[in-house]
């Protein structure tokens, strides 16, 4: 028997549930979040009206995940925002796989192409 | 009002708006930022930032069920993700050096423009039509399910598409939408890609897209959770509805209503625009 490479349509299948699973965990991490914010703030007026900007807290990774071990309910929803962010990143990483199974040169350019505007969005922003 | 009525009233809004965004194959986000901005009378910028996110979880959520149906073509939407994650970062930067009330002025003529394309009639693209030499390089052209079994299709105007992509990311970058309504036209009307196809296509870009504009937004401060939160909730609870109906819905009663929808939002949007109420 050769070897045969799951084809296109496949490997998506695949992709798209672990996209789907990515999602739920970064729903559950957000719905956990949503519990303890509103627990504390749910009797406050919201006033949404007037941009403030966020606090440096709620801004970058590292000091997201340092509010997210003292279950702050803010940070912990932040930190399922990133992970979901996180998500349409691990499907262009998930690609690039793929098309090497495929032994699909000319994609695995393109898509480590995609890959490097990600990162360079990701890490020059100050995010991660 | 308290944070709480807040937060259940923007789930409940975009929900609605999360079910509409999947069924048309255009993301939530296209709703999401008139809803807040003008229901809810949340500043454009936190909007945006919630749209974003929002368009994130619509189009990773549903890209299993869209995938299962055999539309999407994974080399168009990678191609063209190189044109879209460019013009997203280009649209975030930009979004620093223009006012609240010139996007809100933007984001009404984007979504004018976008009821106009999607609401004309698709004009037909000729069968014998020369197949685009640089389609072919690319191994663009594919095959999508019709009743009967398969049925080919080739890809035209690919320096077109590419050009019309760079512009829908760098809106999507801009106003925080996920720019389906411009990746269709540039699909399926400057491309002669079937509408099922770009569609679902349109989809799983949307997220790489947005992706590549949310870290931007969240390091600025653009994404509050407490708006976010709901909005995310809210529009990946009705994009999972929506993508169930998809395949059996009819297109063009889905343009139609969704053009009604979005001329409404975007008069109002240039209307606060100009007097300066965004």
């Amino acid at each position: 028997m050769t070897h045969h490479s799951l084809d296109d349509r496949g490997i998506e299948v695949i992709i798209g549930n672990l996209l789907r699973a990515g999602v739920l965990i970064a729903a559950t991490v957000v719905v956990a979040g949503a519990v303890i914010y509103l627990s504390h703030y749910a009797l406050q007026p919201a006033n949404f009206r007037v941009f403030r900007g966020e606090a440096a807290a709620l801004r970058s990774l590292p000091a997201i995940a340092k509010g997210t071990l003292h279950l702050d309910g803010k940070s912990i929803i932040q930190f399922g925002l990133l992970l979901l962010i996180a998500t349409p990143v691990a499907r262009v990483i998930f690609s690039v796989i793929g098309f090497a199974d495929e032994r699909d040169h000319l994609y695995v350019g393109l898509t480590l192409i995609v890959l490097a505007v990600l990162l360079y969005s990701l890490i020059g922003s100050g995010v991660a | 009002m308290t944070i709480l009525a807040f937060t259940v009233l923007i789930a409940l809004g975009s929900l609605i708006a999360g079910f509409l965004g999947a069924l048309t194959g255009l993301g939530g986000g296209v709703v999401i930022v008139p809803l807040l901005a003008l229901v809810f009378g949340v500043d454009i910028r936190y909007a945006i930032g919630a749209s974003l996110v929002s368009v994130i979880a619509t189009s990773s959520g549903a890209a299993a069920a869209y995938v299962r149906e055999g539309y999407s073509n994974i080399r168009i939407g990678m191609f063209l993700e190189i044109a879209t994650t460019v013009g997203a970062i280009v649209g975030a930067m930009i979004a620093t050096h223009v006012t609240t009330n010139a996007i809100g002025i933007i984001f009404g003529l984007v979504l004018l423009y976008s009821a106009f394309l999607s609401g004309r009639q698709q004009p037909d693209v000729p069968i014998d039509a020369t197949p685009d030499r640089i389609a072919g390089a690319l191994r663009l052209n594919g095959s999508y399910p019709v009743g009967t079994g398969m049925r080919a299709y080739t890809v035209h105007r690919v320096p077109l598409g590419f050009s019309l992509m760079f512009g829908a990311g760098t809106l999507s970058g801009l106003l925080g939408i996920g720019s389906g309504a411009i990746k269709v036209i540039a699909m399926d009307q400057a491309m002669g890609i079937p509408f099922k196809v770009s569609t679902t296509t349109s989809n799983f870009m949307i997220g790489v897209t947005a992706a590549a504009s949310a870290g931007i937004y969240l390091s600025r401060g653009y994404i509050d959770p407490g708006i976010a939160m709901p909005v995310m909730l809210g529009v990946l609870g009705g994009s999972v509805l929506g993508a169930r109906v998809l395949v059996r819905a009819r297109t063009k009663w889905l343009r139609v209503i969704f053009s009604a929808a979005i001329v409404v939002l975007a008069v109002e949007m240039i209307y606060n625009g100009f007097s300066g109420k965004l």
